[in-house]
């Protein structure tokens, strides 16, 4: 791109707990001019014109009207990772700025992590880990069991890329595998699985020794699981949360958890995160929850890297956009 | 949740307390075929119980009936029922289907009368303890039944010698363990436990996303060790893509190795060289003693993850120590030390790059049912000398 001017893109920060990862800017500066948040507050006049497209990481920056206004030729916006709740896709469109996100990328390692929560939980390694490094243990009793995951019935509520590849690795621990989801899948992907349709939410429900949640949040996934869906499942089930965390009503959650209307529950995802230090679901035993880490890994970090430049630079090309997300 | 396996021996019959099909075919007089020459043994095998004692013809059995009936079931020595360390109620309920349930107390209290009944003993998570002289003050001693597939903790040369069977249950840990092995992999892999703690911890304030794990998926396993748990960690591995390598004493047939992708590494050095994770899921045995070294732990990758779920002396774990300190290998998760548990001043409690299970690699209410069921299968066996499905031999 010799004499031509690279695109300016418009980023959050660089480094730090949330900011662009200081390896990536390196691959980043190869295709893009990178902005900051706070270059472009401190250069408005110049830089407005010129920013062409945003790479939204982690959730930053955060778009809104004003932001859109100010940015008149403001083309494509990548978002890291799958989930699209944080973005105004109606405002955006009004404004013509097309949207990519990165669904396959994070799909493995959010698979993995499902099946290492359910591991985890029905097999208590969090507190068996505590257990065998606390300073009062003196020995391990023998009374202290666990379930089985081997040949227990999984219910996949939202089965996506990444539903579907935790149903692929569940099959391997021969599970009963059943499945809801808005669309059914074909014939072939559910044998290839062993996979069950379960049309009503609530069979699927009654019969699952884990629920594991990883659909969208949209409007209609809002409180999906509320007080009436926890007291279908069994009470020996356990609820397993990877999408986002408005996806479960959190107050219902407490209520059966300490009731024992559920056996108990893993969540990667709550809402907010993190959770008020003094919230109740951090005080349950039957609960363990996680920093949202369902795709923290660094292979998956660079793919996704990978994949919004791609689709940041076929935006600006005005060719098809790999990963667009349609209204 | 309940699967039942078919143990060839044991037909899973609902008995009544104290009733059993089987009692009638012990104590068969042909102890002789079971190969071995017991010379310290003068009892008469010949002792048998009454044909079918219990066909009640339709009319009810009273209490002290059951009682003299269970009492003439064959006995089996227990260290204690419930406690800290004692068989877990429901499987004492199992084990008293088939036989009379003697504790340590109660053997101990009326050794005269006790010792002659006792025929078997079950070992629940290496207790009672198996000794020269328990085994000479038990002389119709015939199977010792272990829960569980090690028998490390069983001197099975001395037993032999008293003319004792051992049994073990392969076919019951194969699954839980094989899952635990998974399990360790993925909380490891991920940073799991240290996830949970940061999640909870009140100085939280806000989740960093440079924060990350290595993947699994697509990441190399290699297995030292491919016998049945082996085998169903691959089983596994293969679903997460992962390339499967794997050491075992003897090669897999080339259909089993084709059928979860695993590649023969003859040499050892080879898997450490090429492995993400190293799962060991051998036996103890003088030959595993000590297994992984420093010389070992030397050649793995210094991004590679060590999980164990054998024994805990099949590494050597101050080697295991200062290679995690020196960041060697990157992490390691075990569920297996030596001794368990660890004294509460030992450095691997006090390593960040390390997860300790405290050995529950078969602890599922599921699991425990089935060892209990194929350690009775295997106990029956021998009493009724039918064949005997998991026989453990010294070397």
């Amino acid at each position: 791109m010799a004499g031509q001017e690279l695109p300016y893109v418009l980023i959050d920060c660089i480094g730090g707990q949330r900011g662009v990862f200081e390896d990536h800017v390196e691959l980043l500066e190869k295709h893009f001019h990178l902005i900051t948040m706070k270059e472009y507050l401190e250069n408005k006049k110049f830089l407005s014109e010129k920013i062409t497209a945003i790479y939204i990481w982690y959730h930053k920056p955060v778009i809104n009207e004003e932001l859109l206004q100010s940015l008149p030729n403001l083309k494509i916006i990548a978002s890291s990772g799958v989930g699209i709740d944080h973005l105004d896709l109606h405002l955006l469109s009004r404004y013509g700025v097309k949207v990519a996100n990165t669904p396959f990328a994070v799909s493995t390692a959010t698979a993995d992590f499902a099946i290492a929560l359910m591991l985890a939980s029905s097999r208590r390694l969090v507190e068996g880990y505590q257990m065998a490094v606390s300073p009062n243990t003196e020995y391990f009793p023998a009374n202290w069991l666990g379930d089985e995951v081997s040949g227990a019935t999984l219910g996949i509520v939202g089965m996506g890329a990444i539903g579907y590849k935790v149903a692929q690795r569940a099959k391997a621990f021969e599970m009963k595998i059943l499945y809801h989801n808005r669309n059914r899948r074909n014939k072939e992907e559910e044998s290839a699985v062993g996979a069950v349709y379960c049309k009503k939410i609530d069979d699927l429900l009654q019969q699952s020794d884990f629920v594991l949640l990883s659909v969208t949040l949209t409007p209609q996934t809002h409180k999906l699981i509320g007080k009436r869906e926890l007291e279908l499942m069994k009470p020996t089930a356990t609820l397993i949360n990877i999408s986002r965390g408005v996806v479960v009503d959190q107050d219902a959650l407490v209520e059966a958890l300490q009731n024992k209307v559920i056996k108990a529950a893993a969540l990667d995802v709550t809402y907010p995160e993190p959770l008020p230090r003094d919230h109740p679901l951090l005080k349950l035993k039957n609960v363990i929850i996680t920093p949202h880490i369902g795709s923290a890994t660094k292979k998956t970090r660079s793919v996704m890297v990978e994949n919004m430049t791609e689709s940041i630079q076929a935006g600006l090309a005005g060719l098809p956009i790999p990963n667009e997300v349609l209204l | 949740m309940l699967r039942s396996k078919a143990f060839s021996v044991l037909k899973p019959i609902p008995l009544m307390f104290g009733q059993s099909n089987l009692a009638c075919k012990c104590m068969h007089p042909a102890i002789a075929s079971h190969g071995h020459h017991c010379h310290r043994r003068s009892v008469d095998y010949r002792q048998r119980y009454k044909t079918c004692p219990f066909s009640a013809g339709g009319r009810t059995i009273s209490t002290s009936q059951m009682q003299v009936m269970a009492e003439e079931l064959p006995g089996v020595l227990v260290l204690d029922i419930g406690g800290t360390h004692g068989v877990l109620e429901n499987l004492a309920a199992l084990l008293k289907k088939h036989f009379h349930l003697i504790t340590m107390k109660e053997f101990l209290e009326n050794k005269k009368e006790m010792s002659k009944k006792i025929q078997s003993i079950f070992v629940f998570e290496c207790r009672p303890t198996i000794d020269q002289q328990l085994l000479e003050s038990l002389p119709n001693l015939k199977v010792i039944g272990n829960s569980g597939v090690g028998v490390d903790h069983l001197d099975l040369k001395m037993i032999s010698n008293f003319g004792v069977k051992v049994t073990n249950t392969p076919h019951a840990v194969a699954d839980p363990t094989a899952d635990m092995g998974m399990a360790l992999m993925l909380a490891s892999a991920r940073r799991l436990v240290e996830g949970c703690q940061i999640a909870v911890s009140p100085e939280t304030k806000c989740f960093a996303v440079d924060w990350m794990g290595v993947e699994v998926t697509r990441a190399t396993l290699g297995i030292i060790g491919m016998g049945s748990i082996g085998y169903k960690v691959a089983q596994r591995a293969r679903a997460f893509n992962m390339k499967i390598l794997y050491h075992n004493r003897n090669r897999r047939r080339k259909d089993e190795e084709e059928a979860v992708g695993a590649h023969y590494c003859e040499k050892m050095e080879d898997l450490l060289q090429q492995s993400d994770f190293v799962m060991l899921v051998v036996n103890l045995t003088p030959e595993t003693h000590k297994l992984i070294g420093k010389k070992e732990l030397g050649l793995m990758k210094p991004t590679a993850t060590l999980i164990n779920i054998s024994r805990g002396a099949v590494i050597d774990q101050d080697a295991l120590v200062e290679a995690l300190q020196k960041k060697i290998i990157r992490a390691a998760a075990l569920d297996v030390t030596y001794p368990e548990p660890l004294p509460r001043d030992h450095p691997l409690l006090k390593l960040n790059n390390i997860i300790i299970t405290p050995h529950i690699g078969t602890a599922t209410v599921h699991a425990i049912h089935m060892m209990a069921e194929e350690a009775i299968a295997n106990m029956l066996a021998v009493l009724s000398g039918q064949p005997i499905p998991s026989e453990v031999f010294p070397k």
